[in-house]
């Protein structure tokens, strides 16, 4: 193990035990916070209850789904703008401007397009997640250097091929690294218009044991969102280093 | 001779952002005959990288005309060239060997015979201990001769070297140019080489152009004489001090003006 690595696992567990002993020592009040101990066991609990089980399955379902359109979408955006200038110039200050706009506030807009289901969560997350696709898509375009498309041309390479062997390569970091935002936007997306808008979903749960003082029920599941996110960033993470150590740019 | 490569009255300007066109090259006529072996030497700017990429047909000529063995060069790189960039133009997400073997594939040929090429290869830039290392693990200059391999292991008849050598030292720099001067022999292409060496133009060309200023044409066009079985032992050879004194004539008044001096008529004590 790396000694960077031996101090963050260090500064977690302490952090941890801080917090255990200032909660059973009342220091901290049980209304405000409950020792991590209890969240776990709590968590352990909930999971085996398996009460909320399907709300989980409902927001990780909801989360993959916005995450996968916002990639998928988002990349062939980035594309098509990549390729038509003039688009792209219009379309430049929506882009730079898009993360100003709140959009939980079109959410009744979307219960009208779509119904009083999942489907407005859904496109919450994707819409939070799709523009940091697109931008870095376009980015990694951009950064092509123009003697590898040089190089293309000389080794007489079809446009579908350089694209596929030449320009997707070389923007791949760039490309992966929308992909990973726009997974996280996709969680922040969903949970929190579960949390704020909807009646179903793990962000709801969460809300509705904070709205009945159940704090047990409250720190557990905010303790399954930490886990699962920690858990896919750290994944993405290694994978991506893996990819760009290689290249010499990590 | 044969003529391969033939350019009549070439110009080429750019487009600048704000105001008039920035007139790069010529106008200038070439004949390249095939087979032999040309270098362009020329100061920094001349234009030499402009006309390597309009004979390569990867640039569009303003006005005049491109023609590679007998066809129109328009707008695409005729099949038979190779070309080997100023900038380092190996692929960051492939080996060493998977570079190298990149354009072999793309022909469909079969993996033994790709392994074999890509092997000969590699000793021949010296390379063959950094086979599976990434480009990101190699040094510019090694970087710049798995681009060299890639493009002699396609067997181009015409092989264009935009300063392949540049960031070697000055002893690689002789053996490498010795192992092109090999494999010109062997395979009988044409090669143009842009270099900034004067003794490296002397030493491998059949023919040396001296480049002008920005905009560049040919001041002139010197031939060596050498025979074609030759090697950088010429460099002690008596006629290798002519060829490369008369090269340094030529260029230093140019070399001053691209550097936006005047050139002093006499040397003062
Ligand atoms: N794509 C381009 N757009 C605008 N100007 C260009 C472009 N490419 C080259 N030029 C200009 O044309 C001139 C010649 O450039 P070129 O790269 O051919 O010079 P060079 O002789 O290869 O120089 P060096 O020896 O430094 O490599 C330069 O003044 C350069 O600024
Ligand atoms: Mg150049």
């Amino acid at each position: 193990m790396k000694l960077a690595t031996k101090i963050r696992l260090a500064a977690i567990v302490a952090f941890l035990v801080a917090v255990e002993l200032l909660c059973r020592t009342a220091l901290i009040s049980r209304f405000t916070l409950i020792p991590p101990s209890e969240m776990a066991t709590g968590l352990a609990r909930i999971l085996w209850a398996g009460k909320t089980n399907g709300e989980i399955a409902t927001t990780l379902s909801g989360i993959a789904m916005a995450a996968a359109c916002s990639i998928a979408v988002g990349f062939l955006l980035g594309a098509v703008l990549h390729s038509w200038p003039r688009a792209r110039a219009s379309l430049d200050p929506l882009l730079a401007t898009y993360y100003s706009i709140p959009i939980f506030v079109f959410y009744p807009l979307f219960i009208v397009f779509f119904g009083m289901n999942r489907t407005p969560i859904v496109v919450i997350g994707f819409l939070f997640a799709v523009v940091a696709m697109m931008t870095n898509t376009l980015n990694g375009l951009d950064r092509v250097p123009r003697v590898l498309l040089k190089t293309a041309r000389v080794l007489r390479l079809r446009r579908a091929r350089t694209t596929l062997l030449i320009v997707l390569p070389s923007a791949a970091p760039h490309i992966f690294g929308g992909a990973k935002l726009a997974i996280a936007y996709s969680f922040v997306g969903v949970l929190g218009a579960e949390f704020i808008l909807s009646s179903t979903g793990v962000g709801y749960q969460i809300a509705f044991a904070f709205n009945n003082f159940d704090n047990v029920q409250m720190y557990s599941l905010i303790l399954f969102v930490v886990i699962v996110v920690a858990t896919v960033n750290s994944a993405l993470f290694a994978w991506e280093r893996a990819l760009l150590q290689r290249r010499g740019q990590w | 001779m044969d003529v391969q490569v033939a350019l009549r009255d070439v110009t080429r300007s750019f487009d600048t952002v704000d105001g008039p066109k920035l007139h790069a090259l010529g106008p200038l006529s070439l004949d390249l005959r095939k087979g032999e072996f040309f270098s362009v030497v020329g100061p920094s700017g001349c234009g030499k990288s402009t006309l390597l990429e309009i004979i390569a047909g990867l640039s569009p000529v303003t006005a005049g005309e491109v023609s590679f063995e007998g066809g129109a060069v328009r707008g695409e790189v005729p099949e038979g060239i190779g070309v080997v960039f100023q900038e380092d133009a190996s692929f960051p997400w492939l080996s060493v060997r998977d570079n190298i073997a990149f354009g072999l594939r793309r022909r469909g040929m079969t993996t033994g015979d790709v392994r074999q090429r890509v092997d000969r290869a590699l000793s021949l830039v010296g390379l063959r201990d950094f086979a599976n290392a990434y480009p990101a693990q190699l040094s510019g200059g090694m970087r710049q001769r798995v681009c060299m391999a890639r493009t002699l292991v396609l067997e181009p008849r015409l092989i264009l070297l935009d300063e392949p050598f540049g960031a070697l030292d000055q002893q690689t720099r002789l053996l490498m140019g010795d192992e092109v001067l090999a494999l010109w022999r062997a395979t009988g292409a044409t090669v143009l080489l842009i270099t900034h060496s004067l003794d490296e133009a002397a030493l491998l060309s059949d023919r040396v152009g001296v480049m002008s200023a920005r905009p560049g044409r040919f001041l002139d066009i010197i031939e060596t004489n050498w025979p074609r079985e030759r090697d950088s032992r010429l460099a002690s050879e008596v006629d290798f001090g002519k060829v490369t004194s008369r090269l340094w004539l030529l260029l230093r008044d140019e070399s001053m003006k691209s550097m936006g001096k005047a050139a002093p008529s006499t040397v003062s004590a």
